[in-house]
């Protein structure tokens, strides 16, 4: 199938391009991104006049449920909101039931993945064997399965020696690790910031310690390890301090953070919200700026969704008893760009953070329009003023705090290795 | 989400925080309170204002003084009651609060006065009842409880009604004490000259001065010249999270002795929500001596639950009239 999109203005963040062009797409690669093309006969034009056309989305952790909690989603259900939401490729963390600690799971993953054709979906391999933190996963029988990374998922662990082994290893099979910086001491029991909030609310509090300390401890054996090694959904100003020394010194560390924690803070918890409820927790007014900055500088380098579908049962309870968790795919993109209409970053960067420098984290070649390479292809609608509203979501989890929050950029088409996998109605 | 404790015309609907109250509310409670402490002086300690309405307490959590002043507050107001104890168990068995909530509803319960042990379970509950059914809070978690911290207003008022001349200090675990943060609001809407809180840093809530108060890690400092001391129950499993060495170090730094009582003025008045741990918090000699008012606490939160339960009650009536 041939397919022009015309008109457009066309935005490519890894080549810095941003011009009026059309785009035409051959089977499922990108033949030309010109004004004109001789002898191209499109089977279908989408004219994307007043649109913008980026590369699809590029998510470095999303949580289908599946397999395990088909009950609350499934990769089905999660890649269609992940095509609603413009995300073309994104990450499953190994924290599914079974565990990603054997190819038989990731090939089960990206069966369904396949079956599902809207989105690429990569796992991420276990580091420990049932992310218990004591013996070593497979790495290398995960890594031929495709896994593109290892991480131990939500579960820290607690033994120093066997996460510098557990580095060691994955640094000789030149895999990237993933981390979820928490220590478990501090961690336990709480469910809010600790700080005005919690003390308001007499709920238990997790200190920003919980954090530095984990991203401190896991820095020095990154460094001495040598590890290619990612931080996953910064919440605190200080973690992004360390990771910004690190990173100055030439350790080999990136970072990210979700889109709730760029625009949410401990405030937002009201009396007891429980869809606020997040870990690592919405933290205070200032820690949020600093996680702006921390983008702005590079020093984070992508956004990703984080997202945790969860059903209605979750989040029914007091506080502390419901999950935590955000359902965030199809809000990654309007939280992004509602960044540059707040005018805290380029247009260009805020879709690099969400393109080619989570692909880059990932070693991959997404996130980029090139002749050449898979249409993955996501059309906004930048002029579209629309709220925000769950109940409509596709994805399965309605668990999100934006219901009513105005959004303007919507996504109207996405295509995925050149197929249209998703339009807006 | 936020539900409203007030009805539209700024009557108590719901009472599930001290929180966002005005002084009038406040005053109101009181003096209503005032009206009812007559009522329990006579030979038939019964007001017919509240008969024929269903009162449950729904009690998560063990209780043996509130429930009862509940329960008597509720009889005294010629209402009926029920009691359920439901111990966590028995909900984690696979009922969640909410079928609890709806079996119980289906009772065609007036009002629910509930106890919970984590934060924010009474809001929760009183954003998910029916339009006609009131909450009170009985204490959730470390959050709140209202109506002990009314009866504290109520008995500091009776010794020393002129708040604004007041300086308080409230000793011990304000980290884990719901009735401690409703009394810093309280005091706070009374207009009380100053609150002071008196523990180690471990028993003290992050940003703790954000509540409003000063803060003493001496508690030698800090009794001085105070009017009203409130002490605060330690929970004996405390030592486990390393939160203090023990019992007996606790008495030394923070147990209220009748030598560190004479720091306070001389007619400061002493105060315990109770249970009381004789010789970890609080010497007996104090605790039964003469500047005590712990046993008139008691007395006087069946007066303020009577006060809040038909405060309450009578708004849904209004609002069902109208």
């Amino acid at each position: 199938m041939k397919i022009r999109i015309s008109n457009g203005r066309v935005i490519d963040p890894a080549s810095q391009l941003d011009n009026g062009l059309d785009v035409f797409i051959d089977d499922s690669k990108i033949v030309a991104i010109a004004e004109q093309m001789s002898d191209f006969h499109a089977d279908m034009t989408i004219d994307a006049s007043g649109m913008i056309v980026c590369p699809g989305l590029v998510d470095l952790s999303a949580r289908l449920r599946e397999p395990g909690q088909e009950h609350t989603a499934t990769i089905h259900s999660e890649t269609l909101a992940a095509a609603a939401g413009g995300i073309t490729t994104l990450c499953v963390p190994p924290d599914t039931d079974p565990v990603i600690d054997t190819a038989a799971v990731v090939e089960l993953i990206e069966d369904r993945a396949k079956k599902a054709g809207r989105t690429m979906v990569l796992t991420i391999g276990a580091l420990t064997q049932k992310l218990q933190g004591e013996l070593l996963a497979e790495m290398a029988a995960l890594k031929a399965a495709g896994c593109i990374g290892v991480s131990n998922g939500l579960s820290v662990i607690k033994n120093s020696v066997v996460l510098k082994r557990a580095m060691e290893y994955a640094a000789s099979l030149d895999l990237t690790v993933f981390i979820n910086p928490a220590d478990p001491w501090l961690q336990s029991g709480g469910c809010v910031h600790e700080g005005t909030v919690s003390t308001r609310l007499g709920l238990a509090g997790i200190p920003e310690s919980a954090e530095t300390i984990a991203v401190s401890r896991d820095l020095i054996l990154i460094e001495q390890t040598g590890v290619r090694a990612h931080f996953h959904s910064l919440s605190s100003g200080k973690a992004v301090r360390l990771i910004r020394e690190a990173q100055s010194r030439g350790l080999p560390v990136t970072a990210d953070v979700s889109a709730h924690h760029l625009h949410l803070c401990e405030h937002d918890l009201g009396n007891y919200d429980s869809l606020s409820h997040v870990l690592p927790p919405l933290r205070s007014l200032r820690d949020r700026e600093q996680l702006q900055q921390g983008l702005r500088e590079g020093v984070i380098n992508a956004i990703s969704s984080h997202h945790q579908p969860l059903d209605n049962d979750a989040k029914l309870g007091p506080f502390a008893e419901t999950q935590p968790g955000i359902s965030g795919l199809e809000t990654l993109l309007p939280l992004t760009m509602k960044l540059v209409e707040d005018d805290e970053l380029p247009l260009i960067d805020a879709l690099a953070a969400i393109t080619c420098r989570p692909a880059e984290i990932l070693g991959l070649e997404a996130g980029q329009l090139k002749v050449g390479s898979l249409a993955d292809i996501c059309i906004i609608d930048p002029e579209s003023q629309f709220e925000c509203q769950p109940r409509q979501f596709l994805s399965a989890g309605k668990n999100s705090p934006f219901s009513g929050w105005l959004f303007s950029h919507q996504v109207c088409h996405t295509l995925f290795e050149g197929k249209l996998v998703y339009q807006r109605n | 989400m936020q539900s409203n404790q007030l009805t539209e015309q700024g009557q108590l609907r719901h009472f599930l925080t001290i929180e966002g109250l005005k002084k009038p509310m406040l005053t109101e409670i009181m003096d209503r309170a005032e009206q009812f402490s007559g009522i329990t002086q006579r030979q038939v300690k019964k007001v017919p204002l509240l008969r024929g309405k269903t009162i449950i307490n729904l009690f998560f959590e063990n209780s043996t003084r509130t429930r009862s002043t509940f329960e008597l507050a509720a009889k005294r107001l010629s209402a009926d009651v029920m009691n359920f104890n439901i111990s966590t168990s028995a909900t984690s068995k696979g009922e969640s609060l909410l079928d609890t909530l709806h079996n119980l509803e289906a009772m065609h319960t007036d009002m629910f006065v509930v106890r919970h042990d984590q934060s924010g379970a009474a809001e929760f509950i009183a954003q998910h009842v029916a339009p006609h059914v009131s909450v009170i809070n009985a204490g959730d978690g470390c959050h709140a409880h209202p109506t002990q911290a009314m009866l504290d207003m109520f008995t500091i008022r009776r010794h020393k009604p002129e708040f604004h001349n007041l300086r308080v200090a409230i000793v011990g675990d304000i980290l884990h004490s719901r009735v401690a943060r409703s009394q810093i609001q309280a005091l706070s809407i009374l207009g009380v000259g100053e609150i002071r809180v008196i523990g180690p840093q471990t028993l003290l809530p992050r940003d703790c001065q954000t509540l409003g108060v000063h803060v003493y890690h001496d508690m030698d400092q800090g009794l001085k010249d105070v009017d009203v001391v409130i002490m605060l129950r330690l929970q004996l499993e405390r030592m486990k999270g390393a939160l203090i060495p023990s019992a007996r170090e606790y008495y030394r730094c923070y147990g209220l002795s009748p030598e560190k009582l004479r720091l306070a003025k001389p007619d400061a008045i002493v105060m315990h929500p109770g249970p009381i741990n004789r010789g970890v918090e609080i010497a007996s000699a104090v605790a039964d001596g003469p500047q005590s008012v712990i046993l008139e606490q008691v007395t006087h939160g069946i007066a303020i639950r009577m006060a809040v339960m038909s405060m309450a009650l009578g708004a849904q009536q209004q609002e069902t009239d109208t």
